[in-house]
C-alpha cells in the first residue's frame, strides 16, 4: 500500500512545473502543515499507549507487594492485612464454568442455525436484526432480567446458576456472531463434495464445516468468557454478596467473584484497601489477559494453517 | 434419519429464538415494573421533576438528575475519546508503516478487553488525585471529570478501530485521484477520505456513545452518588447506572417503589440505548450501500 501512495507524490514535486512564487510558498506550507500533523498523530497514538502503561504501571507498583500466596489462600476479612481472594476467585471460577457450559452448546447451535439453516425469510432477519440490537444492551440491563427473571420468578436467588444464566444471556450476542464468522470461512466446495458423497446435510456440518471451523469458534467463546469474568454491574444487580465467607460448593449458594471483590475494596476509604484492590486487580487482569492471549494466538495459527 | 435430521434442525432454531426470548423477557421486565412504578408516580413528574430523592423521607421522583449526570460523563468521555481515536485511525491507515500498525493494533485493543472495575480503581486512586493536584480547592473526591477521562480511554479503541475499518473502505482509486492531483496526505484525509468514510465513523461514534451511556463500573466507582441537576464535572453526580448499582447494593425488599424505580431507571438506559444502536445500523447501511 505505502508504495502506491508514495509513487504519485514524486513526479509532482521533481518536475515542479512552472510555479509561480505564490503557489511554491504554498505548497510548502501544505507540506510542512502534512509533516506537523504526522508527528502530532504519532504523539497522539503514543498517548494511548502510554495510558495503558501507565494503568498497568500504576496497578503493579501499589498491588505487588500485597500479592502473596496468603493472599490467594485467605477469606475476606475486615482487617485488610489479612483479607483474601479464596472466595472470589472460587466464585469466578464456578461463574465461568457454569457460563461456559451454559452458553458454549446454544451459542454455537445458534450460530450453525443462522449461517446454514435459516433462509432469507423475514424469521431470520427478525432474529439477526435482534441479536445486533441484543449486543448493544448496557450489561446492567442483563443485570434487570437476571434478578427479575431467575432470582425471583424461579425462585433461584443470588446464587451462582442465577449469575451465570444472566452472564450467559449476555454473551450469547457474541458467541453467534463469532461462531457465524468461523463457518463463514468454510468454503462451499467443501460442503458439495460431502453432499456428493451422500452425506445428509447434519451430517456434513457435524463432520465437515465444524471441524474446519473449530479454532474461530473456540476463539470467540473463550473472548466472550473472558468479557464475562470482567462484569461487575450485572452480578451486583442479582445481588452476588460483596461478602460471603465461604467458598461456593454447589450452583445454588451465593457467592462473590473477582470484579465485586474489587469493588468492594476499592470503595473503602483505607489505603490498605485499595492496596488490596490493587493485588486482586493484578490477578484479573493476568487471567483476562492469558484468555485473550490464547484466543489470539488460536486465530493466528488457524489463519496460518488453513489457506481454502 | 428424516427425522433425525428434522430434529436437529429444531433445536438449532430453537437456541437461536432463544434470542428472540431474551428480547422479549428484557422488554416484558422492565415494562411490567416499569408500569408499576407509574402507578404510584406521574410520567410528568418523571421527566420534570428536577430532584431525585427515593431513598429519602422526601421523595421526588425527577430522572433529570441522573440523566444529566450520565450525559455529562458520557460528554467528557466523547470529547476525549473522538479526536484522539479519528487521529489515531487516521495515523495508523495513512501514515504508519506496516510494522508499527501490525504491534500497536493489537496493544489499543487490550485497552478494551480491560474490565471496567479496573478502570474504575484507576479513575479513583489515580485520575482524580492528579486532577485534584492540577486544580487544587476545587475537585472533589468524586467528580465527572475522572471517569469521564478514563472512559474516553476505555471507548478509544471502539472509536479507532472502526473508523480505521471505514477509512481502509474508501477506494482507493479517490485517493489516487487526490495525490495525482499534488494534494498532500493530510489534505487528501481531510477533503477526500473523512468525507467519504463519513457515515462509517460516524457508525464508530454513535456505537461509543451507546457504549458510554450504559457504562456502570466506572462511575458507581469514581462519580460518586449524589444526584445533582449540574454541569460542573467537578462535583460529585450520580449516573443512572450507579443509581442501579446503589439500589441493589442495598436491602430493598421486592415490590417496593424504590425496587421499581431501578425498573424505571433501566427502561430510560433501555431506551436510548436502543435508539442510538438503530441509528449506527442505519448509517451502516446507508455506508455499505454507498461504496459497493
Amino acid at each position: 500500500m505505502e508504495e502506491t501512495l508514495e509513487k504519485p507524490d514524486k513526479p509532482v514535486s521533481q518536475k515542479k512545473p512552472k510555479m509561480t512564487f505564490e503557489s511554491k510558498g504554498r505548497t510548502v506550507y501544505y507540506q510542512l502543515q502534512d509533516k506537523i500533523f504526522k508527528y502530532f498523530a504519532l504523539a497522539a497514538t503514543s498517548l494511548g499507549l502510554i495510558v495503558l502503561v501507565l494503568l498497568l504501571y500504576s496497578v503493579f507498583s501499589s498491588g505487588f507487594d500485597r500479592l502473596d500466596w496468603d493472599f490467594i489462600t485467605s477469606l475476606p476479612s475486615k482487617r485488610a492485612a489479612k483479607a483474601g481472594i479464596y472466595t472470589a476467585w472460587t466464585g469466578t471460577l464456578w461463574i465461568m464454568f457454569l457460563t461456559t457450559i451454559i452458553a458454549f452448546p446454544i451459542g454455537v447451535s445458534a450460530g450453525i442455525y443462522l449461517e446454514e439453516y435459516s433462509s432469507r425469510s423475514r424469521m431470520s432477519n427478525l432474529i439477526e436484526i435482534n441479536i445486533a440490537n441484543l449486543a448493544g444492551v448496557p450489561s446492567i440491563i442483563y443485570g434487570l432480567l437476571g434478578l427479575e427473571v431467575f432470582a425471583r420468578f424461579l425462585n433461584l436467588g443470588a446464587s451462582v446458576l442465577t449469575g451465570s444464566l444472566t452472564l450467559a444471556l449476555l454473551i450469547l450476542p457474541i458467541i453467534i456472531v463469532s461462531t457465524r464468522e468461523a463457518i463463514k470461512t468454510v468454503p462451499y466446495t467443501l460442503r458439495e463434495a460431502s453432499f456428493a458423497l451422500g452425506a445428509s446435510k447434519w451430517q456434513t456440518i457435524w463432520n465437515q464445516v465444524l471441524p474446519a471451523s473449530v479454532p474461530g469458534i473456540i476463539t470467540g467463546v473463550i473472548l466472550a468468557i473472558s468479557r464475562a469474568i470482567g462484569e461487575t454491574a450485572p452480578l451486583i444487580v442479582i445481588g452476588a454478596l460483596t461478602y460471603v465467607p465461604f467458598a461456593p460448593t454447589s450452583p445454588m449458594d451465593e457467592f462473590t467473584v473477582m470484579p465485586i471483590q474489587i469493588f468492594n475494596w476499592v470503595s473503602r476509604p483505607q489505603k490498605a484497601f485499595a492496596e488490596n484492590a490493587a493485588a486482586a486487580i493484578i490477578v484479573l487482569l493476568s487471567i483476562t489477559f492469558v484468555m485473550n492471549a490464547i484466543a489470539v494466538y488460536l486465530r493466528h495459527r488457524s489463519q496460518k494453517k488453513v489457506k481454502w | 434419519m428424516r427425522k433425525g435430521e428434522k430434529f436437529i434442525e429444531a433445536f438449532l432454531f430453537g437456541c437461536s429464538a432463544l434470542t428472540l426470548l431474551t428480547t422479549v423477557g428484557i422488554i416484558l421486565v422492565l415494562s411490567f415494573e416499569t408500569i408499576g412504578f407509574f402507578k404510584d408516580v406521574s410520567l410528568i413528574e418523571f421527566l420534570t421533576d428536577t430532584e431525585w430523592t427515593p431513598l429519602f423521607s422526601n421523595k421526588h421522583f425527577g430522572i433529570l438528575p441522573l440523566l444529566t449526570g450520565t450525559f455529562l460523563v458520557t460528554a467528557i468521555s466523547m470529547v476525549v475519546a473522538v479526536p484522539l481515536g479519528l487521529v489515531i485511525a487516521v495515523y495508523l491507515s495513512e501514515y504508519a508503516p506496516g510494522w508499527f500498525r501490525e504491534i500497536v493494533k493489537p496493544v489499543l485493543e487490550i485497552l478494551a478487553a480491560i474490565p471496567t472495575v479496573v478502570y474504575g480503581y484507576f479513575a479513583l486512586v489515580y485520575v482524580t488525585p492528579w486532577l485534584q493536584e492540577l486544580f487544587p480547592d476545587q475537585v472533589g473526591g468524586f467528580n465527572a471529570l475522572s471517569p469521564g477521562i478514563v472512559m474516553g480511554i476505555m471507548i478509544l479503541p471502539l472509536i479507532s478501530s472502526l473508523s480505521e475499518d471505514a477509512l481502509y473502505a474508501v477506494p482507493k482509486s479517490l485517493k489516487e485521484a487526490s495525490f495525482a492531483m499534488g494534494a498532500t496526505k493530510l489534505q487528501t484525509v481531510k477533503q477526500v477520505l473523512i468525507p467519504a468514510a463519513f457515515s462509517g465513523i460516524s457508525v464508530s461514534i454513535v456505537l461509543a456513545l451507546s457504549r458510554a451511556i450504559g457504562e456502570t463500573m466506572i462511575v458507581a466507582i469514581a462519580a460518586g452518588q449524589q444526584p445533582r441537576l449540574t454541569v460542573n464535572p467537578l462535583v460529585p453526580i450520580e449516573t443512572a447506572t450507579t443509581y442501579i448499582v446503589q439500589v441493589t447494593m442495598g436491602d430493598v425488599p421486592y415490590d417496593s417503589l424504590e425496587y421499581k424505580t431501578i425498573f424505571a431507571v433501566g427502561m430510560t438506559l433501555f431506551i436510548i440505548t436502543l435508539v442510538l444502536n438503530n441509528v449506527s445500523f442505519w448509517l451502516k447501511k446507508r455506508y455499505t450501500q454507498a461504496y459497493r
